[in-house]
């Protein structure tokens, strides 16, 4: 999932890869109108059974192309991207100005200095004066190439030292993955709820994957799975969580306190580790969208420790990644038929 | 039967990714001087590796009057050395040779012999603060993250971007073409060595950070003239405001750089005029590298002794020094048909006359 694209309304590609994945390890599968991957898992309740829904977005971060001067090509960021990563990195340039879509490889490069404003000086390039070479004469750029279209990082996955892996989109492939090894896991339980499995699409940008799947799926509970900020070179404050030790369990306004206590009972007594993350009023990912649909939806936020968020090289533990899958798959096979009724407020 | 001659073909290409894909930080050349014995051995006369770890090999002509000609390529590149474990598989580094610290952040090194892959991470954009994101973010703040525990890197380990050789369309894209070019180069025109010269090559050390090599290589050689040959930044990218780029240094795609002036040689005139000549009768295109800063072996050479004539020949290369550098193909091909015409034309006379 670390090699194809998927930018914020532009999933299909890493869609197809999900959906090929999932097609077995669930009775169907649908997409939304926003192109949302719907998996249904049934559950062996008596039906009408209530419904689960676990949230993973697949859309990743990226650019697109604004303007194209002397076969360079200038771009603009879709969802955050902080410009200081980018001069030197490998990107592929989804290119549709020919008659066949095309994937032209390329590298942001940053203009010698007499080539920039005064201004930069020896500062960080703006994105609006970065560029992308595709290493093609200017001519073959002008055809092949044209305004708008998408550009995503090509930084290969490396596999580093304790289980650990490196690569773009870990935000948030890797909480996609967790939800793959749950889906797994459930195939050898029994559940009685139905579990809607989604990958939403454009958090990054809008939460529209999450907010409509929400409204369309009308799920009793919501799980949203995410990354948070692991601790790490250039971050260490409260904000932070150690890599490798175990999921971070939301806390605050975003989160169901019942659902908090009942993941927190369930974590310590399968011996996973887990930190407790609180978020005192935004906690910026699909819960959210959850939360708010229809009358209201309990919501969950799990989330999987990464270093360097939105840079070519996120860093996941993998560890972490199973852990995730096996809290959610437990906390699906252990959800009794009357678990609506239990949830208080008083606790 | 058509001459034989030097040529940029699929086993040039390889050989070139080959030494690309090697690590060869400034005095840690060892990868890549492996890889140069091996392919020069069937072709040199003699093969000398010197104290500071050039290469050094000759080829005899077979002619009278034979100039000892010497041909620089440096082996090395820029890259990181590992200063300090902060533990975890955390490490602070330096820089070895002119980087912009503004080209690390979200890059992939390798460190140590065994290529241990890493990144050089940054604070996640949710983290940081608009005025923090107008400056750059400096080196004593940046580390090689390697993973999670052991591992055995050790402090003075040396690393390299990660970026691997590739070809797209009429480019080359690398971490070091700058300066395994000039290497293929050298050990091509080794192969098909002129008869009228004696040729002596050095595969020099520690060009970027102080052309140490090459002035210890061209005492060994103690050469009549000494030709560098180097990659050489283009900076032909748009200006920012519309205006024409008067200051691209050189062009890609326009053929090999010759050097008149840069911050540490005056060329040899007559070289330069002689090399322009050569290009010019054999229809190879050619441009003129703009004086001014930068530099190549040449500054160390011409020093030398009691002063050896000395010009410089660059394949031009965009993004110089950075993770992904990119020149043409065909710039190569020329800059290497370029030479072996000026190599089989050269005369004693072309230096008997004085200089301009």
């Amino acid at each position: 999932m670390l090699s194809v694209p998927g930018l914020s309304a532009y999933e299909s590609p890493v869609m197809e890869l999900i959906r090929e994945k999932w097609t077995p390890l669930v009775d169907e599968v649908g997409l939304s109108r926003l192109g949302s991957l719907h998996g249904l898992k049934r559950g062996s309740g008596k039906s009408p059974r209530p419904s689960i829904m676990i949230a993973t977005h697949m859309d990743a971060i990226g650019m697109m192309v604004t303007s194209i001067k002397e076969g360079f090509l200038h771009v603009t960021s879709v969802g955050g991207v902080d410009s200081r990563v980018l001069p030197g990195t490998p990107v592929t340039v989804h290119a549709t100005g020919s008659d066949r879509d095309e994937e032209l490889p390329g590298v942001v490069v940053q203009p010698p200095a007499r080539q920039l404003p005064p201004s930069v000086g020896d500062g960080p390039v703006p994105l609006d004066q970065l560029l992308v070479d595709v290493g093609l004469l200017p001519a073959q750029v002008a055809r092949r190439i044209q305004v708008g279209d998408i550009v995503s990082y090509a930084t290969e996955p490396v596999e580093l030292a304790g289980d650990v892996v490196s690569g773009h989109t870990l935000d948030n492939r890797s909480s996609v993955a967790a939800l793959t090894v749950a889906l797994e896991e459930l195939q050898s339980k029994t559940h009685t709820w139905d579990v809607w499995a989604v990958a939403t699409t454009q958090e990054e940008v809008t939460m529209g994957g999450a907010f409509t799947s929400a409204f369309a799926l009308k799920p009793d509970l919501a799980i949203a799975v995410d990354v948070t900020h692991a601790k790490g070179p250039g971050a260490s404050d409260w904000l932070t969580h150690p890599l490798g030790k175990g999921p971070c369990l939301g806390f605050g306004p975003n989160i169901h306190p019942f659902l908090f206590d009942k993941f927190i009972e369930l974590a310590d007594r399968l011996e996973i580790p887990h930190e407790n993350e609180v978020m005192p009023s935004m906690s910026g990912t699909d819960a959210y969208a959850a939360q708010v649909s229809r009358e209201g939806i309990p919501t969950m936020l799990i989330s999987i420790p990464l270093r360097y968020m939105h840079t070519p090289v996120e860093v996941v533990s993998i560890k972490d990644v199973q852990r995730t899958g096996r809290l959610l798959s437990e906390f699906i096979a252990g959800l009794t038929p009357d678990f609506m009724n239990t949830i208080t407020w008083d606790i | 039967m058509a001459e034989k001659k030097p040529t940029i073909g699929q086993a040039q290409l390889k050989l070139l990714e080959k030494l690309c894909n090697a690590s060869a930080v400034s005095g840690d050349e060892g990868e890549v001087r492996q890889i140069v014995i091996k392919e020069i051995t069937p072709f040199a006369d003699e093969i000398k590796v010197d104290a500071l770890g050039n290469v050094l090999a000759t080829k005899k002509g077979s002619g009278r009057n034979r100039l000892r000609v010497m041909l620089d390529a440096h082996m090395d590149e820029v890259g990181f050395m590992i200063v300090a474990d902060d533990g975890d598989g955390i490490y602070r580094f330096e820089t070895v040779g002119g980087i912009d610290v503004r080209q690390l952040v979200g890059k992939q090194v390798l460190v140590g012999k065994n290529k241990v892959p890493g990144v050089i991470g940054a604070r996640a954009i949710h983290l940081t603060t608009e005025e923090e994101r107008r400056k750059k973010i400096p080196l004593d703040q940046l580390r090689i993250d390697v993973g999670l525990g052991g591992s055995k890197i050790k402090v003075g380990d040396r690393a390299t971007f990660a970026t691997r050789f590739k070809r797209v369309g009429p480019s080359i894209l690398s971490k070091a073409i700058d300066d395994r070019i000039g290497v293929v180069t050298l050990i091509e025109l080794l192969k098909f060595a002129p008869s009228n010269v004696d040729l002596c090559l050095s595969f020099s050390v520690q060009e970027e950070i102080g052309l140490r090599g090459a002035r210890v290589a061209a005492h060994h050689f103690n050469p009549d003239l000494a030709i560098a040959v180097d990659a050489t930044p283009a900076n032909d990218l748009p200006s920012f405001d519309g205006s024409e780029n008067i200051s691209y240094n050189t062009r890609l795609g326009s053929g090999p750089a010759i050097y008149t002036t840069d911050a540490g040689t005056l060329s040899d005139p007559r070289l330069i005029r002689y090399l322009a000549k050569t290009a010019e009768a054999r229809g190879i295109p050619f441009q003129y590298r703009q004086p001014g800063g930068g530099g190549t072996d040449a500054g160390a050479i011409h020093r030398q002794l009691k002063g050896i004539p000395s010009v410089s020949v660059s394949v031009p290369h965009r993004y110089t020094h950075t993770a992904c550098s990119l020149s043409r193909l065909d710039d190569w091909k020329n800059t290497l048909a370029l030479l072996y015409a000026a190599l089989k034309g050269i005369t004693p006379a072309l230096l008997s006359v004085d200089r301009p």
